[in-house]
């Protein structure tokens, strides 16, 4: 039977595996942890043949894989919170030196106070660091999104690494049904590759990263901005190739979902947005006019397509499970503001914060945004921001 | 689509159980989705688990706060406030227990009451308390909700057929009842 229910982690091993790295690197921490111990399992019995490199920090996870992609290899990890937060400065690296990879982070709420549960404080933290990034909704999309990850990481108009981002605990340890792709299917869809703009070869002496002036500087981070727009279109182009290999599409790099007549629209990302459907179907029955845009590419931000589904629309809420210090209100929420090419003045909208610390967004809570939004809607401008807490 | 909520003691095996019922249903050609409720871990302290079963994608991914049916692998959690709370009128309960319902202080809007003493299968079959097969026993006798021989050829095929006796000695030796209000 293809489909077969398995966690998150399992669905992101799997993926992983199907996607034929040259290595692997990883190290355990929660709630990550059983992604690497499937994929080192993997590897022992004979399944899986690739390269898997124990090592003693996250830092030295993205060294060694920098080192593999620099030999022009496919290359893996997954990582969460604090472990991300220690990975840093290879992490970095990996984007600046336009090195592609596919990274899961498994999304968690950063210290302190000390916590290892969910929120997505951790990838969003690092949203300005030249990554990709795509935020995932369930366990099926988690194993789609690693797979067009590579095509969309490892094109040439691209060279950028990839972030597939999905909910610690409420994904990846929710167990579901998840159709899995054959090896043959995954081999038609992902060609073996061999990169060569950046690498060592002692046979071909290339300089890779020296000590570099501020104009040429420069030239390299306007490239790599320039790569990010030109990223736009080559999401929606691998998720129609994808369609046409798998049958599923997820409409690029947001999706609307019953946008049309609606005017007021919820804004959602991550494994929140099922929540938030169903919350949007049940306003629906009462008469509301909801909507839903479901954000999945954060970087690059698809602000066009953002505008575009906000446009003639009476009020707008985005729900963050991470917070904008500085802004009292949600990264998201901000960056959505900032998408509105005519500016949001006409607009009635707010932040919706919750979720944080493996706190839950219940349906209720997606109900009282909807409500805000329907009791603000014909009050243009910016209302307080609500938190999704249990006394609301 | 069914919302279930269990509650045990971490090393009662909630995970396991509910991810062998999530695996029958969509071998089954349905659809199920389980999350575990992750506190601070350790053998002993509370641990919850919400399941949903239906004939149509499963969306939400959110905690269950009404549930229709409640799995207690343990009678001392029927003293939690937590445990008993939002069941829905004429909801299920299936304990594990060797109490009377009324010993239990079963609320009012329960509409059926199962009780099974699968410590005791699972004391006499394995030497210890690790009931979660023997409560899957039950849970199939008492809603039908999933395929009873592909839950035991899962059970059997992920735990061995001493875990296939105690779900069958579960699903017999459950005894269900009317709440009396």
């Amino acid at each position: 039977m293809k489909i077969k229910a398995m966690t998150g982690n399992t669905t992101a091993a799997i993926a992983a595996s199907l996607c034929r790295p040259d290595l692997i690197a990883a190290y355990p921490i929660t709630p990550q942890s059983s992604v690497a111990e499937y994929l080192s399992e993997l590897v022992h019995s004979g399944e899986l043949q690739t390269n898997y490199v124990t090592t003693e920090s996250e830092h030295s996870v993205m060294s060694v894989i920098q080192g593999a992609a620099c030999a022009g290899g496919r290359t893996f990890t997954a990582t969460s919170g604090q472990g991300l937060a220690l990975m840093y400065e290879p992490y970095f690296q990996m984007s600046t030196m336009r090195l592609p990879m596919v990274m899961a982070i498994v999304t968690r709420e950063m210290i302190s106070p000390c916590t290892v549960w969910s929120g997505q404080q951790d990838a969003m933290s690092v949203r300005d660091a030249g990554w990709l990034q795509v935020y995932v909704e369930n366990n099926q999309e988690i194993m789609d999104m690693i797979i067009q990850g590579y095509m969309i990481t490892e094109h040439e108009d691209v060279l950028i690494p990839i972030n597939v981002c999905y909910d610690g605990f409420y994904l990846s340890h929710l167990v579901e049904g998840v159709d899995v792709p054959s090896q043959k299917e995954v081999d038609a869809f992902l060609p073996p590759v061999h990169f060569n703009h950046a690498i060592l070869d002692p046979d071909n002496p290339m300089a890779v990263d020296s000590l570099t002036s501020g104009e040429v500087l420069t030239r390299y981070r306007k490239g790599h901005l320039e790569a990010m727009v030109k990223t736009l279109d080559v999401i929606e182009e691998v998720d129609k190739k994808f369609a046409k290999s798998f049958g599923r599409s997820y409409g690029g790099a947001i999706e609307e979902y019953k946008c049309d007549d609606a005017d007021i629209v919820l804004v959602a990302i991550g494994g929140m947005t099922g929540t938030a459907r169903d919350a949007v179907d049940m306003a629906r029955d009462k008469g509301i006019k909801a909507g839903l845009i479901k954000l999945r590419f954060v970087r690059p931000f698809p602000t066009d397509r953002i505008a575009n589904a906000l446009k003639g629309k009476k009020a707008f809420a985005v729900v963050d499970r991470s917070v904008c210090f500085g802004w009292n209100a949600g990264p998201m929420y901000t960056e959505v503001r900032a998408a509105l090419i005519n500016g949001d003045d006409k607009y009635s909208h707010f932040s919706a914060i919750g979720g944080l610390g493996g706190a839950d967004i219940s349906i209720k809570h997606m109900t009282s945004v909807i409500e805000k939004l329907e009791s603000v809607k014909s009050k243009p401008g910016q209302h307080d921001t609500l938190w999704l807490m249990k006394e609301f | 689509m069914k919302e279930i909520r269990l509650h045990g003691r971490g090393g009662q095996g909630v995970v396991k159980a509910s991810q062998i019922v999530v695996k029958s249903a969509v071998d089954a050609g349905g659809y199920g989705q389980f999350i575990p409720f992750f506190g601070v871990e350790r053998k002993g302290s509370p641990v919850f688990g919400f399941l949903r079963l239906g004939d149509e994608p499963i969306r939400r991914n959110t905690q269950v706060y009404e549930p229709e049916l409640l799995l207690i692998f343990d009678d001392t959690l029927v003293d939690l406030p937590t445990t008993y709370d939002g069941l829905k009128q004429d909801g299920i309960i299936i304990v594990n227990s060797k109490k009377s319902a009324s010993e239990l202080k079963i609320p009012s809007q329960a509409g059926k009451v199962a009780i099974v003493d699968a410590t005791g299968i699972s004391l006499k079959l394995f030497g210890k308390n690790i009931p979660n097969t023997a409560m899957l026993g039950a849970f199939a006798k008492v809603t039908g909700l999933v395929d009873w021989e592909i839950l035991l050829a899962e059970i059997t095929s992920e735990f061995g057929e001493k875990n296939k006796e105690a779900a069958i000695a579960g699903y017999y030796e459950v005894s269900i009842a009317d709440n009396k209000k």
